[in-house]
């Protein structure tokens, strides 16, 4: 965790004052609709379909057990004992009342959270890697930079009242989990020819109505320019970035209709004038470095006997090993995800009731300290192996030990037309559809890797551009339907999905799906995962099964 | 209409001529920077105050180099979700160093004020004293700020640890 300051508590407690009052202004009348709506939307607060939704900031996915514990209180005093973690390392509570969201943020903050920029035209919650830190193909750990972001970001004088809302990711591994191809500005950690560590930019990807994959405008940036070369890009945004049509606000658009030549002149240009006057100090690198707290290794042998006695004889064990578990940098230690993917549960729901045992879990196992990944997962990064098979059983009881990680089951999944007033279709059933196909998992783990991502409007909060498998809700007079897409991708090599064909109702929609599935089956070779095959044959065979060949 | 000025309420003497108006003879007034772009010269009443209005649409660019001898400029918001005003309160101080009154007028909310503030306004102009006056807090609403802006020429970690919050 990054640990507060005077100076960083002083900024969330002054922020729970200023939302009280605005609130108080609004619940008077003082205060219009129209008014407040920017206000509380920087305050991450919605009104939703049944109350207001408000989504809290778990700053590059990293939280305490305190914290977590904080969410449960949270989720059982103000909401209806649950929250739902979000693709972007946020989590939502659906009931709240809004006479009381300033007392929640007042709780927030007494452990360091907070609602800020979580959502309004202004720069959201900064998001990266979950397994930062405790992989080895990392660079450096890109949360140090998020968070150095996260202070330059918050409250910004000139870049509070953007054209659309803007998101920055940072990266630091080899591999990129942090999605930096779909922000507005992505950030991957890389070395220059003289071995200096910095920055390679991107700007202009993004999801939603027109996805994009974003451009490199510099291939490195000095660690020491990062924040002067973010002012110089949002300046230019947010001068010049179109604000008569909010579907053509984002960044992405500005980058097409100048060209990415143009756009990288208009940004260098600017940061020519401001780049001497921005520094970031290796001093202040250095001290947010040491406000985190640093996990703590034994020396431990590289396996462990009983452990792998344990897989021999345990399948279930096995599975969730194989599934649920990833290497980790250091000898004996081991990284753990917590499935929030029950069958027949919304994705990504968490109970407070299981939030607390799972910081009880946290605080033996993995050194206080819990991660969020795009996923809609939790993860327990510093487990050593001679725990794990103790941790299982217990995550088993808590019904957060599912082993289908990475497998289609996974499903990412907005709340849809359950929570959202701006759905088009359900999209939490369609899930639940989908991981009933896989009663035998055997099946499961035969089809191996599969994203499969659904959203329940053009927003695409559910990111299904970059599914495997896409699913998106859309509207066809009146009824629920659905358009699917094929070969997207967010990592490394990002990519977007492309359509299959005409959407389907909400009735066939799992047993295309499942039709997906079976010629994936009859046309793979040896060990080769879904997204491959799908590169490699194209749209034609899925298309001829689903539609028929006339 | 009510006016702050550097941190108090004060007189407004200045007055906002539409385009199609005819400039009085005497006393301060302003005009858009499209009146002021094309009649230029013909604006000049023997020295008496001309100010200068920007729309959020408005580049900063056509101030020219070396706005200093205007004596105000302002930022004429239309709609306070336009976030434009802000980039041109920072170019027209940073940029061009200027260190007249600079004012917004029009459709900003109270709890736009602080950031106003810290990019380089110095005067808000309220419908009423009521508003006025609730607005003279929320010039400090924030006792912690992290980037360096117009108001605060070091971003907070240059003097983290140094300084007293205030
Ligand atoms: S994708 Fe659409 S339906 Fe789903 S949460 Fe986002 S806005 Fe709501």
């Amino acid at each position: 965790m990054y640990h507060y300051d005077q100076y960083d508590q002083t900024v969330v407690d002054e922020r729970v004052a200023q939302f009280r009052d605005q609130t108080r202004r609004f619940l008077t009348g003082e205060l219009s609709e129209d008014q407040y709506r920017p206000l509380r939307l920087m305050n991450g607060l919605y009104i939703q379909r049944h109350a207001p939704m408000l989504r809290v900031a778990i700053p590059y996915g990293l939280l305490s057990t305190r914290q977590l514990r904080m969410l449960a209180h949270i989720a059982r005093r103000y909401d209806k004992g649950y929250g739902h973690f979000t693709t972007r390392q946020n989590i939502q509570f659906n009931w709240p009342r809004l006479e009381e969201v300033p007392d929640i943020l007042a709780d927030l903050a007494t452990v360091q959270m907070h609602a800020i920029q979580t959502s309004g035209n202004c720069i959201r919650n900064v998001t990266s890697d979950h397994l930062a830190g405790v992989t080895a193909d990392e660079l450096e750990d890109p949360r140090i930079y998020c968070e150095i972001i996260r202070q330059w970001s918050t409250f910004h004088p000139e870049f509070s009242f953007l054209p659309r809302k803007f998101k920055i990711a940072v990266n630091g591994a080899a591999k990129d989990r942090a999605a930096t191809q779909v922000h507005d500005i992505g950030l991957q950690l890389v070395k220059n020819a003289s071995g200096e560590t910095g920055f390679e930019v991107l700007v202009g990807g993004g999801l939603g109505r027109t996805p994009v994959i974003g451009v490199v405008i510099r291939p490195f940036l000095a660690k020491s320019d990062l924040l002067s070369y973010l002012e110089a890009i949002l300046r230019v945004y947010n001068r010049f970035g179109r604000r008569d049509n909010k579907y053509k606000a984002r960044i992405k658009i500005l980058v097409k209709e100048l060209g990415t030549a143009e756009f990288t002149r208009l940004v260098e240009a600017e940061w020519a004038l401001v780049r001497t006057q921005l520094i970031l100090d290796d001093s202040e690198i250095e001290r947010v470095t040491r406000a985190f707290t640093t996990a703590t290794y034994e020396s431990l042998p590289a396996t462990c006997s009983t452990l792998d006695a344990a897989l021999a004889e345990q399948p279930g064990l096995r599975h969730w090993w194989s599934h649920n578990t990833a290497p980790h940098k250091i000898p004996g230690y081991r990284v753990v995800f917590v499935s929030l993917k029950l069958p027949g549960q919304a994705p990504g729901d968490m109970t407070d009731s299981q939030m607390d045992a799972l910081a009880e879990l946290t605080d033996r196992y993995s050194q206080g300290e819990l991660r969020v990944t795009h996923t809609q997962n939790l993860v327990l990064a510093d487990v050593k192996l001679t725990d794990l098979q103790a941790l299982w059983q217990q995550l088993s009881g808590l019904g957060l030990a599912t082993a289908n990680i990475g497998t289609a089951a996974d499903i990412i999944c907005c709340p849809g037309l359950d929570f959202c007033s701006l759905a088009n279709a359900t999209s939490i059933p369609i899930a639940n559809g989908i991981q009933q196909l896989f009663e035998d998992t055997d099946y499961l783990y035969d089809l191996g890797d599969i994203r499969i991502n659904i959203s329940g409007c053009m927003n695409g909060c559910g990111h299904h551009t970059v599914g495997h498998i896409g699913i998106l809700g859309v509207d066809k007079k009146g009824e629920e339907w659905y358009q699917i897409t094929l070969g997207g991708s967010s990592a490394t090599e990002a990519a977007l999905g492309e359509r299959l064909g005409p959407a389907v109702s909400r009735d066939q929609v799992v047993s295309v799906i499942d039709s997906i599935f079976t010629v994936y089956r009859n046309i793979r070779t040896d060990e080769e995962p879904f997204l491959a095959t799908v590169q490699r044959v194209g749209l034609t065979p899925f298309q001829e099964r689903v539609y028929g060949t006339h | 209409m009510a006016l702050i000025k550097d941190g108090q309420p004060g007189p407004n003497d200045w007055q906002h001529l539409d385009d199609s108006e005819t400039l009085p003879a005497l006393g301060p007034v302003t005009v858009s920077l499209k009146r002021w772009q094309s009649q230029r010269d013909g604006l000049n009443r023997d020295g008496q105050p001309l100010g200068i209005r920007l729309e959020a649409s408005d580049s900063p660019e056509a101030l020219g180099d070396m706005p200093q001898e205007i004596p105000l400029i302002v930022l004429d918001m239309q709609a306070f979700t336009d976030g434009r005003s802000f980039s041109q309160a920072q170019w027209i101080r940073e940029r061009l160093g200027y260190a007249g009154e600079l004012r917004v007028r029009g459709d900003f909310l109270l709890d736009q004020v602080f950031y106003l503030a810290r990019v380089g306004v110095n005067a808000f102009e309220f419908s009423d004293a009521s508003q006025a006056q609730q607005a003279l807090p929320r010039l400090h609403e924030f006792s912690v700020r992290y980037q360096a802006a117009n108001d605060v020429k070091q971003p907070l970690y240059r003097y983290r640890n140094t300084a007293p919050i205030a």
